[in-house]
């Protein structure tokens, strides 16, 4: 059943992966040029899932979505963790008012929506793919502090980190060999999880048309083209939709799957 | 100049300062053995972390502890940590909890050597693999390869051992290293540090609540109760001469033979009641 879990996120997140990195070098056609003569056609063939209501490739442009989605998806789960994990395991270690101050603040942060950070950002400097990255990235800091906490927490109150004192090494020594490696499986698990988050926001953002700007194709603004074209071509809204699905729950089963395996305690003795 | 000099340690916990070590004076020559008994609660394991400076942040230590001339009480936590692991080491209770689930066994070992000798990973594990078989256990370059979870309870017992005894330190407290192991593995444990702690000379102050333990691995006892210490001496001047109630109690529940079939069997409330210490205490 476990073992379902992380193959089948692992099979899907390698599609979008795979899509991806094909997406860098080929695509079936031209993602942004206008074919006027080629407008919402029903899927066939040479296009596969149909064309939209500029008369470009559907499965072309979904192609390149998965690139931006994938881009957005490692930078901002990567500002989030690298700024993150160290300040939820300085929290947990030092304790005290350090604590308290940099909880408070992760819940100030937490508190403000990221949607609403990136229509800030967007206002600032304009909607694109950068401001979306950092907007979710900036707002998903507070989850990786959280656990990283709780997670260093746990690991300062066992025998294994006294014994670690005990043998002279410092606070640094016990936080890099003992703390990280075992609050590892966590961090992986939020990684994951966060990485479905950073998709689902992405594609929300540039629903609204506050990240990556048109012609550019990602899933979210291929989402609000179809639905000017709901009635007549409702085909064209169900490939985002189902891209948008699939990634979110295989990067979810992925993560699950991976707390599982990266466990060495439930790993099976060889 | 004895290794371990403890004057009046008193410790006590949170804001309410309650005290759980009340005025504790010993001292330990070098390579001597000193047993700590004591019930539950006796402020034992609170006098060996105090000893070792790694008491948690709730606690308040007042008193004086010198480990060879140093004063460990109020001592930077840089100090500390080049005396722990260097000069004083400690064995754990719980070999399920003292090991890092996510670090190899050996490398573990290793650790020591490695921050206060600077070992490379080389020279570092053929003394992890020599120290792993001196304490006993059988194909030694496995187990340095093997997860904690992949081992028993008796070979991680051994193994935090080898981790306490591998940078020969001068000091070993053991907190009660045989209580979690049933009685077969608990006396190969015994007679394994018994043996490392003659061949290296190091001090020993060995916590446990079981006499009969502790009179077959140490010289001198201190019987603790209630944060205080009520007997000191030597194991044989314990059994024979014992002068409070408490440690009289204690002896007779240790030496079964002496009591006939049929009879009932001695308990500590025979000598030293319940009510006695409740109405001492207030």
């Amino acid at each position: 059943m476990k073992r379902a879990q992380l193959v089948t996120g692992l099979v899907l997140v390698s599609a979008v992966v795979i899509t991806a990195i094909v997406a860098v070098f080929w695509t079936p056609f031209d993602p942004v040029r206008v074919v006027a003569g080629q407008r919402l056609l029903p899927p066939g063939w040479p296009h596969v899932l149909g064309t939209d209501g500029f008369g470009i490739d559907i499965a072309s442009r979904l192609m390149v979505g998965a690139r931006t989605i994938l881009l957005v998806g490692i930078i901002s789960v990567g500002v989030a963790a690298v700024v993150g994990v160290p300040l939820g395991m300085l929290a947990g270690q030092a304790g005290g008012w350090v604590d308290e101050v940099v909880m408070r603040v992760s819940d100030v942060v937490y508190a403000f929506p990221a949607l609403l950070l990136a229509m800030l950002l967007a206002a600032i400097y304009g909607g694109s793919t950068a401001t979306a990255m950092i907007a979710i990235g900036v707002a998903t800091i507070p989850a990786f502090a959280r656990v990283a906490r709780a997670g260093t927490l746990q690991v300062m109150a066992s025998d294994f980190v006294l014994a670690a004192k005990a043998s002279g090494t410092s606070r640094w020594g016990v936080a890099r060999r003992h703390v990280l490696p075992n609050i590892a499986p966590l961090i992986g698990v939020q990684a994951s999880v966060g990485f479905a988050m950073a998709i689902l926001a992405e594609a929300a953002l540039s629903y609204l048309g506050l990240a990556t700007p048109r012609p550019n194709p990602t899933w979210g603004n291929m989402l609000r083209d179809a639905q000017n074209f709901l009635f007549v071509a409702p085909l064209q809204a169900l490939w985002p939709g189902l891209a948008i699905a699939l990634a979110v729950l295989g990067f979810n089963l992925l993560g699950d799957g991976l707390r599982d395996y990266l466990d060495p305690r439930l790993r099976e003795v060889p | 100049m004895s290794l371990l000099e403890v004057r009046d340690l008193r410790v006590s916990f949170g804001r309410r300062k309650i005290e759980a070590v009340r005025g504790v004076d010993f001292e330990i020559a070098e390579g001597q053995r000193l047993g700590v008994i004591g019930e539950s609660g006796s402020g034992k394991t609170v006098t060996a972390l105090a000893l070792m400076g790694l008491l948690p942040d709730n606690a308040t230590a007042t008193g004086s502890v010198r480990l060879r001339g140093n004063e460990i009480i109020g001592a930077p936590e840089v100090a500390l940590a080049r005396l722990r692991g260097d000069a004083v080491s400690m064995v754990f209770q719980e070999p399920m909890t003292a090991l890092d689930p996510t670090m190899r066994v050996g490398r573990q070992v290793a650790e020591v050597l490695r921050l206060h000798q600077g070992a490379e990973s080389g020279p570092a594990r053929d003394r992890v693999v020599s120290m792993l078989a001196e304490v006993g256990l059988t194909d030694p370059t496995r187990i340095a390869d093997a997860y904690p979870h992949q081992l028993s309870g008796g070979q991680r017992q051994r193994v935090v051992l080898a981790m306490a005894l591998i940078n020969s330190p001068d000091l070993v407290v053991c907190d009660e290293p045989t209580t979690a192991l049933d009685v077969t593995v608990q006396a190969l444990v015994l007679q394994k540090l018994d043996e490392v702690l003659t061949a290296s000379g190091a001090a020993c102050l060995f916590i446990s609540h079981d006499l009969a333990v502790v009179s077959q691995v140490c010289d001198r006892v201190l019987v603790m109760l209630d944060g205080e210490v009520v007997e000191a001496g030597t194991v044989a001047e314990l059994f024979t001469d014992a002068t409070h109630p408490y440690t009289r109690g204690l002896v007779a529940t240790a030496r079964l033979e002496l009591t006939r079939p049929g009879q009932r069997l001695p308990t500590v409330e025979d000598f030293y009641a319940p009510e006695a210490r409740l109405g001492e205490r207030a």
